[in-house]
C-alpha cells in the first residue's frame, strides 16, 4: 500500500510528509519530522503529553492519525517560544519551577498557551480543570497552577 | 506494511457507498478518541477507516423549525460553546461537557460516544431523555430513530452494513421545560461513570410536571429508559414524596454488574440517588423559563 502524502501547516510552516494510515499525529511529529517536544505517555488520551494545538483546538496528537492533518494548521511545543524569546507561560514554569521530570512539560505548556489564548483572565479554579488532561506524576500541579497564573498576568498586562 | 487504508469522502453517498462496499472490514472515524485507542491496542483490526469529517454537514449546529441540528461529527466543545443549545438543553450539553479532558472534548463526538457503544457513555443518557433522534444514512435511504434504538449492548449496535448516523435532532421545547444530566465519578474529571441519570421535564403554570423523562446509564448493558420513574414523576410538583417513589422505580430498573467502579449494590443505590437529584435540577430549570 502505497503511503498518504500530507500537506499542513506547522508552527506557522508549510510541512509535507508521508505516512501511513495507522501513524499518529504524534507518531510523525517525533519520527518523521524530528518534533521530539510532544512526548508519548499513555497513547490512549489521558496524559495530556503529547498535546498539539489544532486549527486552534488542544488535541491529543496521539489520539489523531497524521493523515487527518491534510490542510489543517499545528501548532506545537517547537512553535511557543519566539527565537529566544520565551512564550509568557514558559518563561513562568521556569520562574516557578513548575516541572520535576520533565516529561509532561510540553503538554502543560501547549495546553496552558491555548487557555490563555482564549481566555487571558481564568480563575484558579478554571486553570485547574482546564489541565486536567494533563497529568504530572511528579506533584507539580500547585507550582503548574501558579505559573500558569502568572503568565496569564503578565499577558494582561499586570 | 500495513494494509490499513484510509478514505475521507466528500458526501454521505460517499461514504454509504464505501461502507456497504467494505464487507464489514471499514470502521467510521469521526472524533477517534475511542476509535485510535482500540486500532493500537490491537481491539480491532480495520481494512479500512472512513474519516467522516470532511463531509459537509457533519460538523456543526443549527437551529431548525425551533429545534436543533447537531452533525454527527461535531465535536463536543462546539456544543459546549453554542449558547443557544445550551439554554434549551443544558442537561445534554452539560452530559457532553464531562466526555473526557479539554483535548478530548475538541474531537470527541456525539455520534463516536453513541455507536462506541458504551454503557458508560455520558452523552447518550442526556440525548435519550431529550427525544434526541438520530438520522441514519444507509444503502436504502435515510431513517430517522429514537437515540434509544441505536444501541443494544456493550460495543453493539443496530446499524446495518453500510448505514451511518449523519445527524442528531433535537425536538423543539415547550414553555417550562427543563433537563439535567448527572454523573457520579469519585473525583470532578477524567473519568468514567459508576453511574448516570438524564431527566428531562415540562411543567405546568402550576409547577405540575406534565411530561417527564428519566434515562440511567452504566447500570446496565445499554442506557436505560425508565418509564416508571417518569409516570413517578408526571402529575407532581417536586415533593419529598413523589422523589421517594422516582428514586425506587430507578432502583428497580437497574441490571449494574461488579466491577472496579461499583458493586451491584453501590451502583443500585446511586442510581436513586443522581435520579432524584437530577430531577431536581430539571425542575428547577423548567421553572425559570
Amino acid at each position: 500500500m502505497s503511503k498518504h502524502h500530507v500537506s499542513t501547516t506547522i508552527n506557522g510552516e508549510p510541512a509535507e510528509f508521508l505516512c501511513e494510515t495507522q501513524q499518529t499525529l504524534l507518531d510523525v511529529l517525533r519520527d518523521e519530522l524530528q518534533l521530539t517536544g510532544s512526548k508519548e505517555g499513555c497513547s490512549s488520551g489521558d496524559c495530556g503529553a503529547c498535546s498539539v494545538i489544532l486549527d486552534g483546538r488542544l488535541v491529543c496528537s496521539c489520539l489523531m492519525l497524521a493523515v487527518e492533518a491534510e490542510g489543517r494548521k499545528i501548532e506545537t511545543i517547537e512553535g511557543l517560544a519566539q527565537g529566544d524569546t520565551l512564550h509568557p507561560v514558559q518563561k513562568h514554569f521556569l520562574e516557578a519551577a513548575a516541572l520535576q521530570c520533565g516529561f509532561c512539560t510540553p503538554g502543560l505548556l501547549v495546553a496552558a498557551k491555548a487557555l490563555l489564548d482564549r481566555n487571558p483572565n481564568p480563575t484558579e479554579t478554571e486553570a485547574r480543570y482546564w489541565l486536567a488532561g494533563n497529568l504530572c506524576r511528579c506533584t507539580g500541579y500547585d507550582k503548574v497552577i501558579r505559573a500558569v497564573m502568572g503568565a496569564a498576568a503578565e499577558i494582561r498586562g499586570e | 506494511m500495513s494494509t490499513l487504508s484510509y478514505t475521507a469522502p466528500s458526501t454521505i453517498d460517499e461514504a454509504v457507498r464505501v461502507l456497504a462496499d467494505s464487507n464489514g472490514g471499514a470502521k467510521i472515524l469521526s472524533g477517534g478518541t475511542d476509535l485510535l485507542v482500540q486500532l493500537r491496542s490491537g481491539r480491532i483490526k480495520p481494512a479500512m477507516i472512513v474519516d467522516v469529517k470532511r463531509i459537509p454537514g457533519l460538523i456543526g449546529i443549527r437551529e431548525e423549525n425551533g429545534g436543533f441540528v447537531i452533525g454527527a461529527a461535531t465535536p463536543c466543545v462546539l456544543l459546549t460553546e453554542h449558547q443557544a443549545l445550551r439554554a434549551a438543553w443544558p442537561g445534554v450539553v452539560e452530559a457532553a461537557g464531562l466526555i473526557g479532558s479539554v483535548q478530548v472534548k475538541g474531537r470527541a463526538t456525539l455520534a463516536g460516544n453513541l455507536c462506541n457503544a458504551s454503557p458508560a457513555a455520558d452523552s447518550v443518557p442526556a440525548l435519550i431523555a431529550a427525544r434526541a433522534t438520530c438520522v441514519v444514512a444507509g444503502p436504502r435511504g435515510r431513517r430517522e430513530v429514537p437515540a434509544e434504538a441505536i444501541t443494544t449492548g456493550p460495543g453493539q449496535t443496530s446499524l446495518a452494513r453500510g448505514e451511518l448516523v449523519v445527524e442528531f435532532r433535537l425536538p423543539r421545547r415547550p414553555p417550562r421545560s427543563g433537563d439535567a444530566y448527572l454523573r457520579f465519578i469519585p473525583r470532578t474529571e477524567m473519568d468514567i461513570a459508576v453511574v448516570g441519570a438524564g431527566v428531562s421535564v415540562t411543567l405546568d403554570a402550576g409547577g405540575i410536571c406534565m411530561d417527564a423523562r428519566v434515562v440511567l446509564g452504566a447500570v446496565a448493558p445499554t442506557a436505560v429508559l425508565v418509564p416508571e420513574a417518569a409516570a413517578a414523576l408526571v402529575g407532581h410538583r417536586l415533593e419529598a414524596e413523589t422523589l421517594q417513589r422516582l428514586d425506587a422505580a430507578a432502583r428497580r430498573a437497574c441490571k449494574p454488574i461488579t466491577d472496579k467502579r461499583g458493586t451491584i449494590e453501590y451502583r443500585t443505590q446511586v442510581a436513586g440517588v443522581l435520579a432524584r437529584r437530577a430531577a431536581a435540577i430539571a425542575f428547577a430549570r423548567a421553572g425559570e423559563r
